[in-house]
């Protein structure tokens, strides 16, 4: 079942891949998928229709409620039907209806990529999965109805709908959201079982409201309605496909699917149905005044949508199976109609009614269709809308809730159906008769064959359904209705003559008033016409204006493009949200039994804390600052080492000397004094802030030292010997247990390589020939002690680093530390002997060291899969080497090798770039990078 | 002891702040470095403060909480690359704005940019 939608939805690939063929070529191979899926829909329908629910689902994110779950129910297969029947034809008739310079190809992507959408809302048993096909709706309409993008019109309408119905998305989505959680569960068939449960829940009117705003919005319902109108931009295809029997069918279609879980309460009763009266009711007159035909359906849209809405709020179950069948021959008849405006705008030239008169005499055939299926849109007897028109005056006339004043809805009712037949009379009428058109800028003709064959089938089916209901529909009306129930069905009778009844009377009332309203509507016109017209259009156009202006104002206060600002901000947010909990905290100190304070220690902590405080007083000498910041470094490593951390305290050290090496060389080009700017004020703002901050870190870091620890560290502890064969817990982590972390981390050191390596490439630096102070630069070449020394220690410093990185498994050290004190031995040689010397005798390329390193760290982790193991498993051995004794071997090894290639390759990647611009070597100007 | 750690965390994390909201390039690079240094710290600090504690295993002395350590290791050198982007990024902000400042403009009432 599952197929149904995803054969559209390979489908809407197809027309892409054909759209160099010949247009007839193009949507034949268009209508095949959908084509398949039909009769998938048919060999599944005996089943269905004998009450089974065909579901197929899989399972997702269970937690989340998350599933991909379809659902066949008669319901569902009477709306795939109208999608994919339909949809056919509209193929059919859009190859006739586009001219050739349109984009067939796009088009037909668009429409079946709706298509699936509407299928997927059709057939979604979770609602989750409904919403996002819903929205796929709206994005794929948005699309369609901009089809002729060059249009404003049609630019504007397009956004105008997406706007509406994607904020009734979003309202859908909260309320869906309310429901699940209120439910636990996103599943339609247990929602459905459960209607009295959400009934009952508090949460229950405002899921009820959520919804239903989704679903109005959707489906055009009154005071949302004005988008229909301006979506009528769209070529006319996708009107009759999407605005008469698809998209703004959802919104119903939702209703009556959660029919059974939402429906029964005087909330639903009042909000349904006198939403649905008002639509019914502003629909059909302003129908009646439009002087497009296009504009005209879709007034009429609106108003049937109404009708349809309004059944659905009746809380009664033979109302429901009114709007059931309401949605079938709304379907059949507008479509139809929505196709012959179509034909008459291609043949004509114009929609307008007041140019448009006499085509009968030009076009009979397509004359006769639209007149038979604008006498169904009145309700005219022996076609198929007379009959849901009939089952929906009788249940006006049935229900009583509003008491002594019940007899409101079957008048309201009749004054609806009287507009409809006098919109129905002018449709007819203007156009087909009343003398020879003038001012046409086509001579009217007959359509191409074809066109006129979706339109035939269409009115053939209301015709049938007309005259003999019970045998045509009877089925499907009575399995979709008692799926739309989730139980047994009401009595009733599909037939044409109940006797002669109130509704009958009704019917009659609506038919004569109609046709006398159509012969006085020139008065009316002329009353109608003291109003001012309100353009929607403009209307709308302005809230997005004023919107759009507040959101500037209120970017443009947030957005200040002063870093300082933000950093501010973050800061005060930061301070607010660690502040707030410590508050709860009720003794600082916990009690945790704490090391005794030494000389030493204290000695040091004083020695860091003069440094940093050196460091803010003259951070504009910043060249103090930079050795201030140093010395801080210093004490933070021996703090690393004297609280037994010597892994640390040699990364700590070693990155120290890169660090100020860099920011050495880094201040030989940026300016070596701060100007003062900040104002008192702002140094006294930050100083408050960073106190703030600082007090709040002290007393956060302080409390929890201070209480004992909960290590989650006991695995990596007793499995670092057995596990990884390393007794440095720290390497062993680092390694193995979270080597998958390490690669990341090694990644990222890589790539901030190659980021600095590309900024600077391309740098145009002025070079200082002075100092700050105005003096030269000393132009001593490299010192001979210094360059003799360092050569000397160079193979020593390799060879340290060669013992610390072997070492690393059982004892401190490991790759990275090695891989530092490597570039540190090698930036010695480029200080101590410039960059020239080392050109001539290092030729590496530090970027593929970075890559060679990462690729062996990969290499190392996918090398576990040869054994069947998951990613970066480890593995190790003892040897016995001659001499050296008994020796580890482990695949851990080869990963740290990576590690330690990375991190000598960024490392000097970053200061031999930056050193190379203090030289002659530095890269020209032209240089392609 | 562990009041002093505190301490140093706090006047630490205070100088860093108060450099990271400089206007200037350089003392902001100082004071992430300086609030690097107190985070890691503070990350190693949540492993405890053991003094005298075992390097390795197998040797009878009480064991630290190695997965901070393992933490603050990479975290170490990933602030490296990091202060290092941080300062060539502020040399090519230089070199290609003219001026050090962190908006990229010397003054916001200048007219468009004569810096450059």
């Amino acid at each position: 079942m599952y197929w149904i939608p995803l054969l559209t939805f390979l489908g809407t690939l197809v027309p892409l891949l054909t759209r160099n063929w010949s247009r007839t070529a193009c949507a034949s191979a268009t209508a095949v998928l959908p084509a398949v899926s039909l009769i998938l829909v048919l060999i599944n329908a005996p089943t269905v229709f004998s009450g089974t629910t065909l579901v197929e689902s899989y399972t997702w994110v269970e937690q989340l409620g998350l599933e991909i779950a379809f659902r066949l129910d008669s319901y569902a297969l009477l709306f795939t039907l109208l999608i994919l029947g339909i949809g056919l034809l509209i193929i059919l008739y859009a190859r006739y209806y586009l001219s050739a310079n349109d984009n067939m190809g796009r088009f037909y992507s668009y429409l079946i990529l709706f298509m699936t959408a509407m299928l997927g809302i059709v057939l979604s048993e979770n609602l989750l999965q409904l919403w996002a096909f819903w929205e796929l709706t709206s994005i794929s309409s948005f699309l369609l109805i901009s089809f002729w993008s060059d249009k404003s019109d049609a630019r504007k309408g397009a956004r105008m709908a997406l706007t509406v119905t994607g904020m009734g998305g979003l309202a859908l989505l909260a309320g869906i959201l309310l429901l699940g959680d209120t439910l636990g569960t996103y599943n339609l068939t247990e929602i459905l079982a459960r209607g009295d449960e959400i009934r009952e829940s508090a949460r229950y009117p405002f899921i009820l409201v959520l919804i239903l705003i989704g679903a109005f919005t959707k489906s055009a319902q009154f005071p949302f309605h004005f988008w229909l109108p301006h979506a009528m931009a769209a070529p006319t295809p996708v009107s009759a496909y999407l605005h008469s029997a698809t998209m703004v069918k959802a919104g119903i279609f939702l209703v009556g699917r959660l029919y059974p879980a939402l429906s029964g309460t005087e909330l639903w009763f009042f909000l349904v149905t006198f939403t649905g009266m008002a639509t019914l009711l502003v629909g059909a007159y302003i129908a009646l005044f439009k002087h497009d035909l296009k504009g005209l359906l879709a007034f009429s849209t609106i108003s049937h949508l109404g009708l349809i809405m309004l059944l659905f709020g009746l809380n009664s179950d033979l109302a429901a199976v009114a709007a059931v069948f309401h949605i079938i021959n709304h379907a059949t008849f507008k479509a139809s109609l929505f196709m012959a405006a179509g034909i008459v705008d291609h043949e004509t030239g114009s929609r307008d009614m007041r140019k448009l008169s006499g085509l009968w005499r030009y076009m009979p055939h397509t004359a006769t269709l639209a007149i038979v299926a604008a006498l169904a849109m009145a309700g005219v007897p022996l076609l198929n809308g007379f009959l849901s028109k009939e089952m929906f005056f009788n249940e006006t006339v049935q229900q009583s809730a509003l008491g002594a004043l019940s007899w409101v809805l079957p008048v309201l009712a009749t004054v609806g159906a009287t507009f409809s037949v006098a919109y129905s009379a002018r449709f007819i009428h203007d156009v087909f008769f009343g003398g020879e058109p003038t001012h046409l800028p086509r001579t009217p003709h007959e359509p191409p064959r074809y066109m006129k064959v979706p339109v035939e089938i269409l009115v053939a089916v209301c015709i049938l359904v007309g005259i003999a209901p019970a045998f045509i529909v009877g089925d499907l009306l009575n399995s979709a209705s008692s799926a739309v129930l989730q139980g047994p069905l009401p009595e009733y009778s599909l037939s044409l003559w109940h006797g002669f009844n109130i509704p009958l009377v009704m019917s009659i009332t609506a038919l004569i008033v109609g046709l006398i309203i159509y012969n006085i509507r020139r008065r009316l016109f002329a009353f109608q016409a003291q109003f001012v017209d309100r353009d929607a259009k403009l209307e709308f156009e302005r809230l997005v204006q004023i919107c759009v202006e507040a959101a500037g104002k209120l970017y443009t206060r947030i957005e200040t493009n002063k870093l300082q600002n933000y950093v501010l901000t973050l800061f005060v947010f930061t301070l607010a949200v660690t502040a707030l909990p410590l508050m709860e905290i009720a003794e600082t100190a916990g009690k945790r039994p704490q090391l005794p304070p030494d000389l030493i220690g204290f000695g040091a902590i004083t020695i860091l804390s003069l440094a940093s405080i050196m460091a803010l007083v003259w951070h504009r000498k910043r060249v103090i600052a930079l050795i201030a910041v140093s010395v801080v470094g210093l004490i933070v490593s021996l703090m690393f080492a004297r609280f037994s951390a010597p892994d640390l305290a040699l990364t700590q050290l070693s990155v120290e000397v890169v660090t100020i090496i860099l920011l050495m060389l880094a201040l030989f080009f940026l300016p070596q004094q701060t100007p003062k700017e900040s104002s008192p004020g702002v140094v006294f703002r930050d100083l408050g802030v960073a106190v703030g901050i600082g007090g709040v870190m002290a007393t956060l870091a302080y409390a929890m030292m201070t209480r004992d620890l909960e290590t989650i560290s006991t695995y990596f502890t007793a499995n670092s010997k057995t596990g990884g064969g390393g007794t440095n817990i720290v390497n062993v982590i680092l390694v193995d247990f979270r080597g998958f972390d390490t690669l990341g981390e090694i990644t990222v050191l890589g790539i901030a390589g190659l980021g600095i390596y590309k900024l600077v490439r391309r740098m145009k630096l002025y070079m200082p020939t002075t100092d700050s102070g105005g003096r030269a630069w000393t132009t001593d070449s490299h010192p001979v002690m210094l360059a003799m020394v360092s050569q000397a220690l160079l193979p020593l410093a390799l060879l340290v680093s060669a013992y610390i990185f072997l070492r690393g498994h059982n004892l401190p050290g490991g790759g990275f530390i090695a891989g530092l004190i490597t570039a540190i031995a090698l930036i010695q040689q480029y200080i101590a002997n410039g960059v020239l010397f080392m050109k001539g005798r290092l030729r590496l390329d530090y970027q593929y060291l970075i890559g060679f390193g990462l690729l062996i760290a990969v290499a190392t982790g996918l090398g576990s899969w040869l054994f069947g193991r998951p990613f970066l498993t480890s593995w190790f051995d003892y040897v016995y080497w001659p001499i050296v004794g008994k020796f580890e071997v482990a695949s851990a090894m080869m990963f740290d090798l990576g590690v330690y290639l990375t991190v000598v390759g960024a490392t000097l990647l970053i200061l031999s770039n930056l050193g190379k611009l203090s030289t002659t070597e530095r890269s020209t100007e032209g240089e392609n990078f | 002891m562990e009041m002093l750690v505190a301490l140093a965390i706090g006047i630490l994390t205070a100088t860093g702040t108060f450099l990271t909201l400089r206007g200037r390039t350089f003392p902001v690079v100082l004071g992430l470095t300086l609030l690097a240094y107190a985070c890691n710290l503070f990350i190693f600090s949540s492993g405890r403060l053991v003094v005298d504690g075992a390097a390795v295993l197998n040797q009878d002395l009480p064991i630290p909480d190695p997965l901070p350590q393992a933490l603050v290791l990479t975290a170490i050198v990933i602030g490296f690359a990091m202060t290092a982007f941080a300062v060539i990024l502020s040399m090519r902000a230089r070199a290609d704005l003219g001026n050090d400042h962190v908006d990229g403009t010397e003054k916001r009432d200048d007219q468009n940019g004569e810096q450059r």
